[in-house]
């Protein structure tokens, strides 16, 4: 029975206004939530399990606080919560976060590894694939579609000329996109169980980091743009977008 | 200076434009890159060549370069192309394989880089509600968002060569599926017209097809319209929650202006918002804003557009 991972982050909410204070951003009245993609991989992880049974283990990076996120999952059913920590770490690079994501998933000899396509901070999406090349294995990204065989997983991903459904031979790490899958709420019961779960906190080896954040700006803003009332000035909007701004 | 690299985009295994923008960033970057061309034909690797600021060009040639599989192009890619910065393009194979590479050499990975000053790499976080501004400790792999480096014209010819370099394929493709419509993709498209949920019912897309047919562009739709109707796939939606796009022209119809949306359209070069709400937030951010109901606005938009362009 396969032994099932599932990497989770917490991230500001997808609605939370971001604001700049000096050269970073400020962070500090923002809602945290489970990054919204990696709900689509908690559920991937969970059918997985319903179909060939096995263990679900979600594994997040950070700080205490990202306990809730571990404590989400868990209210959803996965059996076991790990959060992969140091208090020395700060801020860390994608090379050290693969890494000590990696040695999470070592750790509990994982076969599969779902997670969400990108975070909803970084929008990186770089998490997933650099896990599969550190571990040696394969890896299919941003996957719309879903099915357990006997020795290996059927998934569906988006390709140049359509859509590739492709066979992957486990261990793998998945990176899901939203739309294949429904994703469940807790029942009261498994909240009461998250309660009482217990937060396992494993140490990680991590390398320096490669790059060095100088500074986080406000996005560049644009200049006022022009307002008109009335459907009556759609040929207005239609000759400035041919005559002035020259993209029709 | 450390050497740069380009790995070239293919699409279909021909070249993909971006990556004279590509060639641009290296430059910016300091030096005239190695391009790595993975999996090509001869038309292609010429075509390279003849780009501007190229320093040589490397046509990695072997098996498993006829789909995307993330293992071995890494694996074939890291075998042909030298140590230094290594620059793809910020599209979802080239970011994958960015992601891949970067975690072979254990270096770091920079993806959506939009800005490059001196040793200044800029990148969106939070899609693009705030910026983030790096400076890279060492070799790196970075990724480049489309529309955001001027590409590179034609120079004098740099020097090919073909190595052959296969590995083993983890992945197999069983079968194309085509794609439910043959409509432009949001993130491929030059010009995007998308709807919100104040379309009121997904069969009025049509009214925004007829637009994009006269335009040559994509449909897009907003989460809400996504999240309420089953006929409106995640294909279409723009947001932090769906696609990010930079196009030309963006043209919103029926869209509040959610936080989440703006997140995922605001570099578009020109936005354009039909509204009927006058308070809506997108006309914030709109070039032009039109109040008005889209039963009112897109058959004068639809006649207008045919009028000019035919």
């Amino acid at each position: 029975m396969p032994n099932i991972a599932v990497l989770v982050k917490r991230v500001p909410d997808t609605n939370a206004q971001i604001l700049v204070s000096g050269d970073r951003v400020d962070l500090s009245n923002v809602k945290w939530v489970m990054s919204p993609y990696d709900e689509y991989a908690l559920e991937a992880a969970m059918m997985h399990k319903e179909a060939q049974g096995g263990v679900v283990t979600a594994i997040t990076l950070g700080a205490p606080e990202c306990d809730k996120v571990l404590k989400d999952a868990k209210a959803i059913g996965v059996d076991r919560i790990i959060r992969v920590w140091d208090d020395s770490w700060s801020e860390l690079d994608s090379n050290q976060t693969q890494m000590a994501l990696t040695s999470a998933v070592k750790e509990i000899s994982a076969e599969v590894v779902y997670c969400g396509k990108s975070a909803a901070d970084t929008g990186a999406g770089s998490t997933g694939p650099g896990v599969a090349e550190r571990l040696d294995w394969a890896s299919a990204s941003n996957i719309i579609g879903l099915e357990f065989e006997d020795s290996g997983i059927e998934v569906i991903v988006p390709a140049a000329s359509g859509n590739a459904r492709t066979g992957i031979s486990l261990p793998a790490v998945v990176s899901c996109d939203k739309g294949f899958c429904k994703p469940r709420k807790p029942n009261v019961k498994g909240i009461m169980m998250a309660k009482r779960a217990q937060v396992e906190v494993l140490a990680a080896e991590i390398p320096a980091s490669g790059i060095n954040i100088v500074s986080h700006t406000p996005p560049p803003q644009k200049a006022p743009g022009q307002t008109f009332d009335g459907a009556t000035n759609v040929p207005a909007v239609v000759a400035a977008l041919r005559n002035d701004a020259n993209v029709i | 200076m450390s050497e740069t690299v380009v790995i070239a985009e293919t699409k279909q295994g021909m070249l993909h434009s971006v990556t004279a923008e590509l060639v641009s960033a290296a430059n910016a970057l300091g030096s005239a890159p190695t391009v790595i061309i993975p999996g090509t034909s001869d038309s292609a690797a010429a075509a390279v060549a003849e780009l501007a600021g190229v320093g040589r060009v490397i046509a990695c040639v072997g098996d498993c370069f006829s789909t995307y599989d993330a293992a071995s192009w890494a694996k074939a890619v890291d075998t042909c192309a030298p140590a230094g910065i290594v620059v793809c393009a910020a599209s979802q194979n080239g970011k994958d394989l960015a992601s891949r590479l970067a975690a072979r050499r254990s270096i770091s990975v920079v993806q959506d880089v939009v800005a490059i000053d001196g040793s200044t790499l800029t990148q969106p976080i939070f899609s693009g509600k705030a910026m983030q501004n790096i400076v890279l400790s060492g070799d790196a792999v970075i990724s480049i968002r489309a529309n955001t480096f001027a590409a590179v014209g034609e120079g004098d010819g740099a020097e090919v060569t073909v190595m052959n370099q296969s590995a083993d394929i983890a992945t197999a493709v069983r079968e194309m599926i085509a794609k439910a419509n043959e409509r432009l993709d949001v993130a491929e498209a030059d010009i995007i017209i998308s709807g919100g949920r104040g379309m009121q019912d997904p069969v009025n897309f049509v009214d925004l097809e007829r637009i994009a047919d006269a335009l040559g562009a994509a449909v897009g739709a907003s989460r809400a319209a996504v999240d309420t109707w089953d006929e409106i796939p995640h294909s279409m939606q723009v947001g932090q929650t769906g696609k990010t796009v930079n196009p030309s022209l963006y043209i919103a119809v029926g869209i509040s202006g959610a936080i989440q949306h703006l997140a995922g359209m605001r570099t578009s070069k020109y936005i354009v918002a039909i509204n009927k709400d006058a308070e809506a937030p997108i006309f914030k951010h709109a070039d032009y804003g039109i109040v008005s109901t889209w039963e009112e606005a897109l058959p004068i938009l639809e006649s207008e557009l045919k009028a000019l362009l035919g």
